[in-house]
């Protein structure tokens, strides 16, 4: 038989000025089931809180409901009280009598009313809770990180200092990502390259780390602390082990003009077995089959094997599916930049001249395919006039996308500072529609972009682009005074507006996690739990999330880890009891919760007689996939699944108690 | 449907019961008590943790234990704490709204509304609205019954 107890609070006046919570104590000890019914000054207080344990151990309690503010601010309170005197915390039901009574009505008598019913429903409910244990799911404590850009590398590094297997794939021949393209970073100059590349280099030897490159996720499964992956390691038609990356190969490739560079932004030509810039890591080349006239002459030319000394080339080498065991994965997929010609007005693809962001870091890089030297790709003359045009694609429902881009303000301020410095007497101008230069030290910055390096700012869009004599004729506006600005430039440069990474959508369904309509992974709480996916054990870093600069993808990169180790600090990991169960003496094996399931937690469950022959099919619930949100219970026809916590019975009294 | 003959009375003061999630609308409610604003004192929140965990005979039950108006309410599409319980929900109400209208419900008591956990005031709006709507439905007729 129940023994409940209902525990009405005042919260000060905050309920007792419109609720008269004598009467509810009052009303509450009539019903079945109650032993007892108090009210108090403040039940969350710590003699508050002492007075609940006392009634729980002098009246043998096997329920509480406690009819204060909303289970949001205090149900773990009471959970934790009832906890301690040995009663399971789910015993323990909140009537909501301030969010929901005392705050909102004024008429103190129906009030009163409205919270009795609602202690009331709560006893019902409470009279129909049964005990539910945590579960706890065992832990590989090994992590992969999906990604190797400065996100991806911060994330692998942290985790693996932590003493945690890392494994990291990226897709591309290096990891360095997006930051290893870029010359200097702002707002300190410092050169992108040097900072970075130690960065690669400690991730190829770390003890810890198994560095998959030029390798793509081909298949997720499982759940958090126990994934199953499938990596696709393509082949890079090259002895791994034996390569020494010396050159030899992709000096002796006759391919040297037909291949567009990748890594330079296709503002220069690469051989067909080539490595994307030479401090790549690992520093192994990967033969291009797709460009290769080996492959494409039917096995004619072999002069990169000719060449190779130790002979490591191998033109029948395949792709290789490799399987590992994780706990926990990092996403940190990085970004592309949007097509630059939906903006026809701007000329890119029409001038050579036009070019992008990316490319015109390129062409700042020492290891860029001007060396570093500034020439402009029609004719190789040094430009004396660069127009910048900011967010082009970002901030512009029409065309591109809403949102902000969120770095193209500092890397226009980075290139105009950094044109002033390589080309003497020069100009440069940028067109905006506002600074946003919210880091440390970046307003700064861009003023110095004005005040010391003469870039002249004109806040306005930019109409047409069209060449003339030689010149690419700017026309735009300048909104602060209101004319029409005609430049005459040499080259125009284009903030162009970041995407997340082409088919990134395709890894979020294998990963099962959420994103948003543009395709960037959205977080468990945009505010609260930024770094967790909406799925337990896959955790979110750098800009597959949305547009970020490289301190923030770096803090994300270490939130991310922190997480990982976080999780795996202990031997396994719980999940809060309220989930999925089924009964299986019922289930019928339709398979409707499944079809309904988010999260992948439902599967089949074979149920075998004493000699092992099957004798039917049940659904099962994974504990360490389900959430509880109950979406199987009200498609279950057969009534054979139900969610502890709100069991469909506990409903059926919460309702029937409000009936008139 | 059995209904005893005096619930099939005119109810000058009628009982609405809420089926709302936990994460959404329950706090959407939570964030109206906060601000302290004042609202129609007919309605009763069972809590759920999803709109997708409603099921359709909640609301039945709910008319057969003597409501007079029903109102469902998640999470806004594509805010769903669950992914996707509210599209569940939806489909399943969109189906489920025929067959109450076969049962002779009046479809007119059940509302079913999107309000987040920011908009406080959205849930004080359709509660006071949706009570307005049942209590007319009072005066013009004595049935939950559709005439």
């Amino acid at each position: 038989m129940a023994r409940i107890g209902v525990f009405v609070c005042w919260c000060g006046s905050n309920i007792a000025g419109t609720v008269d919570v004598a009467k509810v104590a009052e009303e509450a000890s009539k019903i079945p089931g109650v032993v007892c019914a108090v009210d108090y000054k403040y039940m969350c207080s710590d003699p508050g809180q002492n007075s609940l344990r006392k009634m729980i151990r002098e009246q043998k309690l096997t329920g509480l409901v406690l009819a204060a503010c909303s289970p949001h601010m205090h149900e773990n309170t009471f959970r934790r009280a009832a906890v301690k005197e040995g009663l399971n915390p789910y015993f323990v039901e909140i009537a909501n009598i301030r969010e929901q009574v005392s705050w909102v009505h004024e008429d103190k008598e129906r009030a009163t009313q409205k919270a009795i019913d609602l202690t009331k429903m709560m006893v019902e409910k409470v009279k129909k809770d049964r005990p539910i244990e945590d579960v706890k799911v065992p832990l590989t404590k090994r992590a992969l990180v999906i990604g190797g850009g400065i996100a991806g590398i911060q994330a692998a590094l942290d985790t693996a200092n932590g003493g945690v297997q890392v494994i990291l794939v990226e897709k591309e021949p290096s990891i360095g990502g997006r930051m290893i393209q870029l010359d200097e970073t702002f707002p300190t100059l410092d050169c992108s390259s040097c900072i970075m590349t130690p960065k690669m280099v400690e991730v190829r030897q770390h003890p810890n780390i198994k560095l998959y490159t030029y390798s793509e996720i081909e298949d997720i499964s499982g759940y958090i602390g126990n994934f199953k992956i499938k990596i696709k390691k393509k082949t890079r038609s090259v002895l791994e082990k034996d390569c020494t990356g010396c050159g030899e190969c992709w000096n002796a490739c006759p391919m040297h003009k037909n291949v567009k560079s990748e890594f330079n932004a296709d503002m220069s030509e690469r051989t067909a077995i080539y490595v994307p810039f030479p401090q790549a890591v690992p520093l192994i080349p990967v033969l291009d089959r797709s460009a290769c006239l080996h492959y494409k002459k039917g096995g004619k030319c072999q002069k990169c094997f000719d060449a190779c000394g130790p002979k490591c080339i191998d033109f029948g080498l395949r792709d290789e599916i490799i399987e590992e065991e994780v706990g926990a994965i990092i996403a940190a997929t990085g970004y592309d930049l949007m097509d630059n010609s939906l903006y026809g007005e701007y000329g890119y693809g029409k001038y050579k001249d036009v070019v992008s962001g990316l490319q015109f870091e390129r062409l700042l890089s020492a290891s860029g395919p001007t060396e570093g030297v500034i020439r402009r790709p029609s004719d190789g003359k040094t430009p004396q006039t660069i127009v910048f045009i900011q967010c082009v694609g970002s901030r512009d429902p029409e065309k591109g996308v809403p949102y902000c881009s969120k770095v193209c303000c500092m890397y226009t301020a980075k290139h105009a500072k950094l044109f002033a410095h390589k080309v003497r007497d020069s100009q440069s101008y940028v067109f905006y529609i506002d600074i946003r230069a919210t880091g440390k030290g970046y307003e700064e910055f861009v003023r110095s972009a004005m005040e010391q390096d003469g870039a002249v700012y004109l806040r306005g869009r930019v109409s047409r682009i069209y060449e003339d004599n030689g010149k690419l004729i700017v026309k735009g506006a300048d909104t602060l005074s209101g004319t029409q600005v005609e430049i005459a430039a040499d080259m125009v440069v284009l903030a162009t507006g970041v995407i997340p990474k082409k088919d990134s959508d395709r890894l979020a369904r294998m990963l099962g996690i959420s994103y948003d309509k543009y395709g960037f992974f959205t977080e468990s709480h945009p505010k609260l739990r930024p770094t967790e996916s909406s799925t337990a054990g896959i955790f979110l870093a750098g800009m597959a999330q949305g547009p970020r600069d490289i301190p923030e993808s770096v803090v994300s990169g270490s939130a991310a880890a922190s997480k990982v180790l976080g999780l795996f600090s202990k031997s396994e990991y719980e999940v809060e009891g309220t989930i999925a169960n089924v009964n299986e003496a019922t289930c019928v094996a339709c398979f409707y919760c499944q079809r309904v399931c988010a999260y992948h937690a439902i599967t089949g469950k074979e149920i075998k007689d004493r000699n092992g022959n099957i004798v039917k099919v049940v659904a099962n619930v994974n504990p360490g996939l389900c959430t509880g949100c109950g979406a199987c219970v009200s498609a279950c026809f057969s009534k054979s699944i139900d969610v502890k916590g709100f069991m469909d019975d506990q409903i059926y009294a919460e309702i029937k108690s409000l009936g008139v | 449907m059995i209904m005893k003959k005096e619930d099939i009375n005119s109810n000058p003061d009628p009982r609405i019961i809420a089926f709302v999630c936990n994460w959404c609308t329950y706090s959407g409610a939570d964030l109206a008590g906060t601000g302290r604003m004042k609202y129609s004192d007919n309605v009763r929140i069972i809590k759920l943790p999803c709109s997708g965990r409603i099921d359709p005979l909640f609301i039945v039950e709910a008319f057969k234990k003597g409501a007079r108006g029903v109102l469902v309410s998640g999470c806004h599409p594509g805010d769903c704490h669950y992914t996707s319980g509210n599209y569940h929900s939806r489909r399943k109400y969109a189906a489920f709204r025929d067959l109450l209208g076969f049962l002779g419900i009046d479809l007119n008591r059940v509302e079913f509304s999107w309000i987040s956990a920011s908009e406080g005031n959205k849930w004080v709006s359709v509660v006071n609205e949706f009570t307005e709507k049942i209590k007319s439905l009072e005066d013009s007729s004595t049935d939950i019954f559709r005439k």
